[in-house]
């Protein structure tokens, strides 16, 4: 009796992140919602350029490799082309998203584009090698805040759930980690209810994922998670951010 | 043959490409090119488009990306300024082989520059339209149905090789008005069935639109492969236009509005008994090279008339191997050549007599 | 035969509008026509002006630069472009406008009260439709049997009351006296 296997939207092949590395999670949690949803044949995904910029190795689904920052536009060119059949989604980073991306990142949003953003936030740059980023913590070291973020000269980090829950244009905006059992599988039913959303028409969902990164954070994968639950969650607080048809759906 | 219309030369582009099949048009507000992006927002509702106005430059450029990716017809329009800003992404579509047609009606730079007609984006737009090595096709329309036929062109040139072309136009062919005929054709359809990511229906491999390839010797295999196209682009694709070349020695090399002040300054020349013609090019990339090489062994002298401080002169300089004096007759920022400049440059290039 | 047609005054005197009139002329008489718009910061109130060619030949530079036919809508028009004119051609002053005569002497120069005339007869801002009226009689640019076929073409069917006002005033100018 097979009790566990891999999903059929996630491909077959060894994936490049480095151990305790909480992508591999993100990335199985989006191909199961695939194929539960059944919608494999119709999804495509825009990959960034950052840490999951082979993504578009790793899903079964046709894939298109973004520039940096530049995913939700280039999402936006892709559901426009077949809003009828065409499930969207990007999977980006903190840098991504939230740095070089933050206009295409609002304005997508702010337009409504029926798409879902899976986004990725591990306080750092990590394919570059550890540079801050701009959801670093305040004194947070990385490469480039080598005596920790100074928030006089370089500012605060960008709360990005916070931030999108002022465009009246968002649909649903979750904030999820991936360090314990229940979380992961609060993580899961996040992204499904993203993907969902999309099929409903509904408009632009976006699951922000609190994440690790062992190896520029310079732990190991069980202390980054003690790391993330002792200094990420506090000033990155879990839960729902905003949820447009959460009241209707209530009643 | 059709009856024909009046149309300004944006609004006229902007009609050909949706006779073209184009139903996805991304842009961002610069002068002197809203008309198009203003004529797409009228009429792509209407029949199913989709007009988007993005929220930047590198958005609509990459909202263009998408949708070419996913197989179907786009296009984006700016000016100057905005096509710099849209570089990236096409290297990102030519890295990708993906189609699409971008529209520069240029005004005059650098910086900011102005909004007045300028053919400073020669540089551009045949040698730096991004990083890396490629190539774009350039159309360079000088007349209302010229703007017509190479969007029309330009659209198919885009599908058959798989790459960016640009329609390469100015203030002047954008918003001037002449008789046109819109009778276009066929639209010929090309199967992209092979690349497009527009959904497996689990029937397939999934298919990957990318430019990313870390292993160095595959990353050039796939440029060689891209500029043996390129080759054939060459070898195929060259359109020119020749005006009173039969008995020329002086042959004026210019395209776009350039061209049609030369026009007025080649009869001028003829009447006061100065044998002078001109070979336009209508493709900037690729060069009519060949064509201008074989005519340096026939005349004594070029002038090269474009409103930038010379850029063009230099690729016709190549082309003919400096076998000849090229004289420049200029105008920038946004000025134009009068008929007496150019006239006055052929009385010029009259006076330097045989071989240099 | 070629006519180099320049017309110029104030953005809102509807200068675009007359071209576009001489254009269709063109367009229907199956002639070589360019229009071309002077664009930019001069359209938001300043002056204003527009290029039209009328050829039986293939069209060179669309910009007319030494036009045979002028016509000045306001003073600044008058003193930038009276010396860019050829020898010979004819220039068409609205003098309820323009307070000062045309000073070349290698030139004809009419004159009519175009902006007075229109808002006498209840025509007003067709002073340019008055002023194309008179050109026609004087320049011959186009017959003047066309004028109805054209207009009908020129004006946009969502204001087809302005149809008959527009023919009204190129008849005042076309008879003018």
């Amino acid at each position: 009796m097979v009790v566990f296997e891999k999903p059929h939207a996630l491909a077959d092949v060894p994936l490049h992140y480095c151990p305790g590395c909480t992508h591999g999670i993100i990335h199985r949690l989006v191909a199961e919602v695939i194929d539960e949803l059944g919608i494999e044949g119709r999804t495509i995904g825009i990959a960034p350029v950052g840490c999951s910029v082979f993504a578009y190795n790793y899903f079964n689904c046709d894939m298109i490799e973004a520039a940096h920052g530049r995913a939700p536009a280039v999402a936006t060119g892709v559901k426009r082309s077949d809003p009828e059949n065409n499930i969207v989604f990007t999977y980006q980073g903190d840098g991504d998203l939230a740095a070089i991306g933050t206009a295409e990142t609002v304005h997508a949003a702010a337009r409504g584009e029926n798409i879902t953003v899976i986004f990725v936030n591990n306080a750092i740059y990590g394919m570059t090698g550890g540079q801050m980023a701009p959801t670093t913590l305040p004194g947070q070291v990385t490469q480039t805040s080598p005596y920790g973020r100074d928030t006089s000269k370089v500012g605060f980090p960008v709360k990005v759930c916070e931030m999108l829950s002022n465009v009246d244009g968002a649909t649903y905006l979750e904030r999820v980690a991936v360090n314990n059992v229940k979380n992961v599988k609060n993580a899961k039913k996040a992204i499904k209810k993203a993907f969902q959303n999309q099929l409903d028409g509904k408009g632009f969902s976006l699951i922000e994922v609190v994440s690790t990164c062992p190896t520029n954070w310079g732990l190991t994968p069980e202390k980054a998670l003690e790391w993330l639950e002792e200094n990420m969650l506090p000033y990155y607080p879990l839960g729902v951010y905003k949820d447009k048809f959460a009241e209707k759906e209530d009643k | 043959m059709a009856e024909k219309v009046l149309m300004k030369g944006n609004e006229a582009l902007a009609e050909a490409a949706i006779m073209a099949g184009c139903r996805h048009y991304f842009g961002y507000p610069i002068t002197p090119q809203t008309e198009i992006a203003a004529y797409m927002a009228k009429r792509m509702p209407l029949i199913g488009g989709t007009f988007l106005q993005a929220e930047s430059e590198i958005a609509a450029i990459n909202m263009v990306y998408g949708a070419a990716a996913a197989g179907k017809r786009a296009m984006t329009s700016s000016s100057s300024p905005g096509i710099a800003l849209k570089s990236e992404g096409i290297s990102y579509l030519a890295g990708s082989d993906l189609p699409a047609l971008i529209i520069n009606v240029q005004r005059g730079g650098p910086g900011l520059g102005g909004i007045q007609p300028s053919q400073s984006d020669y540089f551009q737009a045949t040698k730096s339209a991004g990083h890396g090595d490629f190539r774009l096709i350039v159309l360079a329309p000088a007349s209302v149905q010229e703007m017509v036929d190479l969007t029309f062109k330009g659209f198919d040139l885009a599908d058959k090789y798989r790459m960016p072309t640009m329609l390469l136009s100015d203030g002047t062919m954008g918003q001037m008005m002449e008789p046109v005929s819109l009778d276009m054709g066929e639209v010929k359809e090309y199967d992209k069935s092979s690349w497009a990511a527009c959904g497996t229906k689990c029937e397939r491999e999934h298919n990957v639109v990318n430019s990313l390839f870390i292993q160095p010797d595959e990353l050039e295999k796939y440029n060689f492969e891209r500029y043996e196209r390129y080759a054939q682009i060459e070898a195929n694709e060259v359109m020119y236009d020749e005006y009173r070349m039969d008995d020329a020695e002086i042959c004026i090399v210019a395209y776009g509005v350039a061209a049609r002040v030369s026009q007025n300054a080649i009869d001028k020349a003829r009447e006061n008994g100065i044998k002078v013609g001109m070979i336009r090019p209508i493709t900037l990339w690729p060069f009519p090279k060949a064509v201008l090489n074989a005519a340096a062994d026939k005349v004594k002298s070029f002038v090269c008339v474009e409103l930038s401080m010379g850029q063009m002169i230099e690729d016709i300089e190549l082309a003919i191997r400096c076998k000849k004096p090229v004289l420049l007759c200029n105008r920038t920022g946004g000025m134009i050549p009068t008929t007496a400049d150019v006239l006055s440059k052929i009385e010029e290039a009259n006076n330097i007599g045989g071989d240099k | 035969m070629t006519h180099q047609i320049l017309l110029a005054g104030f953005g809102g005197q509807g200068i675009l509008f007359s071209g576009k009139f001489l254009a269709y002329d063109g367009l229907i008489e199956d002639r070589q026509v360019s229009w071309l718009p002077s664009y930019g910061p001069e359209m938001r109130g300043g002056t204003c002006n527009c290029s039209v060619i009328l050829s039986d030949s293939q069209i060179g530079s669309p910009i007319v630069s030494n036009p045979d036919v002028l016509i000045a809508m306001n003073l600044p028009s008058l003193d930038k472009f009276e010396n860019e004119c050829v020898a010979g051609a004819k220039i068409f002053v609205d003098s309820s406008l323009v307070d000062r005569k045309v000073e070349r002497t290698d030139v004809e120069a009419y004159y009519i009260p175009a902006t007075k005339m229109a808002s006498d007869e209840g025509l007003s801002g067709l002073a340019n439709m008055i002023m194309i009226g008179y050109m026609i009689k004087k320049a011959g640019v186009m017959p003047y049997e066309n004028v109805e076929k054209v207009m009908a073409k020129v004006v946009p069917a969502k204001k087809q009351t302005m149809l008959a006002l527009n023919i009204k005033a190129v008849e005042l100018g076309y008879n003018f006296d």
